[in-house]
């Protein structure tokens, strides 16, 4: 059979058109997702498609699209909501953490708010410290919320029709940089089933834990080190709410030897969670080498290149890292 | 099971000129008052615990604004919205389990006075965070328009709320998307303890609907009839789909903004004014004096409302409590 390829982008507005086809109740609302076709290509011509009262373009009034995403949702429809940079979700707070977060637990249980908001996260595209940031760790914190981060193609496209199928709020991360890649994506709907953590990658000497671009580089270094001898499995945590630590123990027990590896700063990072439930499990006592934490630094994102690459991990970075928890050094 | 009997709209005229038009509102009037003051009374007496808000002067509002919906419109509501959630047709048995923090509550006891929604008469809910239902209700409104059906969204909020970032958001895309949502703003002179003087520089509210190309009015929010009037013409052009209106209606809390206000912003003169003023006294002096009720029907419809809080209370009061072994299993609504 051959492969199917579609990019990142393409394999999110597929699984959109495709829930757009299957239930009238979605629509899609945000800034410049219309005729624009979205400030990263990702609605393209879905505006074309299904018309300007289902691709609904609004103002750039992030608050207010939130709450009418929440208003809508709460009366039957299942609206998706583009968030242009995830950074300007400061913007819409109070609508996605004290409202559509906590509508169906306060108000007792009859309303609930099935919504998606999908925003783009992360750096590494010269859009500085309003453009460029990764909070995943603010909204795994509220109870009430999902989060999910898709790593490549074929996992936008199933988590993507999982949290659409999801009688909740769920915050769909996207990586900026991962909106160009390409990969395998079938044609069919599929569902990847929220709160799973997923073995992309077996080895026996140490267990790298990402999400997002992170699993690619993950993956790279995986791919480099195995000429050194060194066989590393990778684990992709594609939902941080609710979060699936099984993969990570197992993994742990095995391996003996654990990095941590995030785009974001490290204090408090969704890392520093993982680290915290490594060191309550089964998995502690197998652990030959201290957990490690490969963060971004604790600075907001900077502008020029040489600085921006300084402050996340890159590919050599954690290529050295993992080699001297491989080595105990 | 005790709410009141469904608020009517005359045919033609005004609420006060029909006698079953007149009767629904005083028993939304006096139910929601007594309701309140039994409420301040428990807490008084330490049998009730949390926070609330009391919404004591300002009755009209809730019952000329619901007087002019159907069962099947929506509304949202706010920190002070006990008037709302009755005059929409809410429990009152159910409510006073909530804020007694009972299992059979509204919410089971998970959000108390200021969260109490009921998904039966179409109210999305009150709201702790001020201004925070007015996009909802855009959004819910939205829906409605998007599935075709005419029900219109009432949004209640303070004056207070208008000063906030949501609001003037909701105003906006209510206006270019001509949405059927009605935003009544309560105005009791104070965001608590910053009266409106202080606060923004425009004599009357409604002047804000202008800058987003709407109608904005101003009426007597202590006259049943007003409130009423106002909107049903802001009904009517919402079903017709022309788009929203802003109701600001003045109006006064007798009580403090909380149970910790010690009322040191505002004047014991200024207080017996408005209480001159009261909705209440004046409703039923305009039906007794154009004899569209008499006393003794005033009085029975009184005696009715009082015991539909008393046994609210009673009723709820013999519910279990709230039950802490269901919460880790209510964050989240379970996939079909």
């Amino acid at each position: 059979m051959t492969e199917r390829i579609l990019t990142y982008a393409e394999a999110i507005r597929e699984a959109i058109g495709q829930a757009m086809e299957t239930d009238e109740n979605v629509f899609m609302l945000g800034e410049d997702i219309g005729i624009y076709g979205g400030a990263f290509g990702v609605s393209g011509d879905l505006y074309q498609r299904f018309g300007k009262d289902r691709i609904l373009d609004t103002p750039i009034s992030e608050l207010g699209i939130v709450g009418a995403a929440v208003g809508a949702a709460l009366v039957g429809m299942k609206p998706i909501v583009e968030i242009q940079f995830s950074d300007f979700t400061a913007q819409a707070m109070d609508q996605i953490v004290n409202q559509a977060a906590k509508i169906h637990f306060m108000l007792g249980g009859e309303l609930s708010v099935p919504l998606v908001l999908r925003a783009p996260s992360g750096s590494g595209t010269g859009a500085a410290a309003q453009h460029s940031q990764s909070l995943e760790a603010w909204f795994a914190h509220v109870p009430g919320l999902k989060v999910v981060m898709p790593s490549s193609p074929y996992e936008a496209k199933g988590l993507l029709l999982a949290a659409l199928d999801d009688p909740n709020p769920v915050i769909f991360l996207e990586h900026k940089l991962l909106y160009k890649t390409s990969g395998h994506v079938p044609e069919e709907q599929y569902r990847i089933p929220l709160g799973t953590s997923n073995l992309v990658r077996t080895g026996k000497d140490l267990t790298l834990v990402a999400s997002g671009v992170m699993v690619s580089r993950s993956l790279e270094a995986a791919e480099s080190l195995k000429d050194s001898g060194v066989e590393i499995e990778v684990i992709d945590i594609r939902s941080l709410s609710p979060f699936d630590m099984g993969p990570i123990n197992e993994s742990i027990l095995k391996t003996g030897k654990v990095m941590l590896v995030q785009e974001a700063p490290k204090h408090g990072g969704f890392m520093a969670e993982v680290a915290a439930q490594i060191s309550e499990g089964p998995a502690l006592f197998s652990l030959t080498e201290p957990i490690r934490r490969l963060c971004g630094m604790d600075v907001p994102i900077p502008y020029a290149p040489q600085l921006e690459k300084s402050v996340v991990p890159q590919l050599d970075d954690i290529i050295a890292n993992a080699l001297e928890v491989h080595r105990g050094s | 099971m005790t709410s009141i009997n469904p608020l009517l709209a005359p045919d033609t005229g005004l609420i006060s000129q029909h006698e079953p038009s007149a009767s629904a509102a005083l028993e939304s009037l006096l139910s929601i008052r007594y309701f309140e003051e039994a409420v301040d009374g428990l807490f008084a007496r330490g049998l009730m615990h949390g926070t609330m808000h009391l919404s004591i002067g300002q009755e009209a509002v809730a019952t000329g604004v619901c007087a002019a919906l159907r069962r099947t419109d929506f509304i949202t509501s706010t920190h002070r919205g006990h008037g709302h959630c009755i005059a929409k047709g809410a429990d009152l048995t159910r409510m006073m389990a909530e804020l007694l923090a009972k299992q059979t509550g509204y919410c089971r006891g998970r959000g108390g006075s200021m969260h109490i929604a009921d998904v039966e008469t179409g109210n999305l809910g009150a709201n702790g965070i001020v201004a925070g239902g007015i996009p909802i209700a855009a959004g819910a409104a939205l829906a409605q328009k998007m599935k075709g059906k005419d029900n219109v969204v009432v949004s209640f909020f303070g004056d207070g709320a208008t000063n906030e970032g949501a609001f003037h958001e909701a105003m906006n895309l209510a206006a270019i998307w001509d949405l059927p949502v009605i935003f009544v703003c309560e105005n009791n002179k104070y965001g608590m303890s910053g009266s409106t003087e202080f606060s923004m520089k425009i004599d009357q509210i409604s002047e804000r609907a202008g800058s987003y190309g709407f109608p904005g009015v101003t009426v007597d929010g202590n006259d049943v009839d007003a409130v009423f009037e106002a909107t049903k013409t802001a009904v009517e052009r919402a079903r017709a789909g022309k788009g929203p209106t802003l109701i600001e209606c003045m109006t006064y809390r007798h009580k403090g903004h909380s149970k910790s206000d010690k009322n040191l912003y505002r004047t014991k003169e200024e207080i017996e004014s408005w209480k001159a003023q009261d909705p209440i006294g004046r409703f039923e002096q305009k039906i007794l004096e154009q004899g569209t009720l008499i006393q003794e029907q005033i009085d029975a419809i009184a005696e009715k409302a009082r015991d539909s809080v008393r046994s609210a209370i009673t009723e709820a009061s013999e519910a279990p409590d709230s039950d802490p072994a269901e919460l880790l299993s209510s964050v989240y609504r379970e996939a079909k």
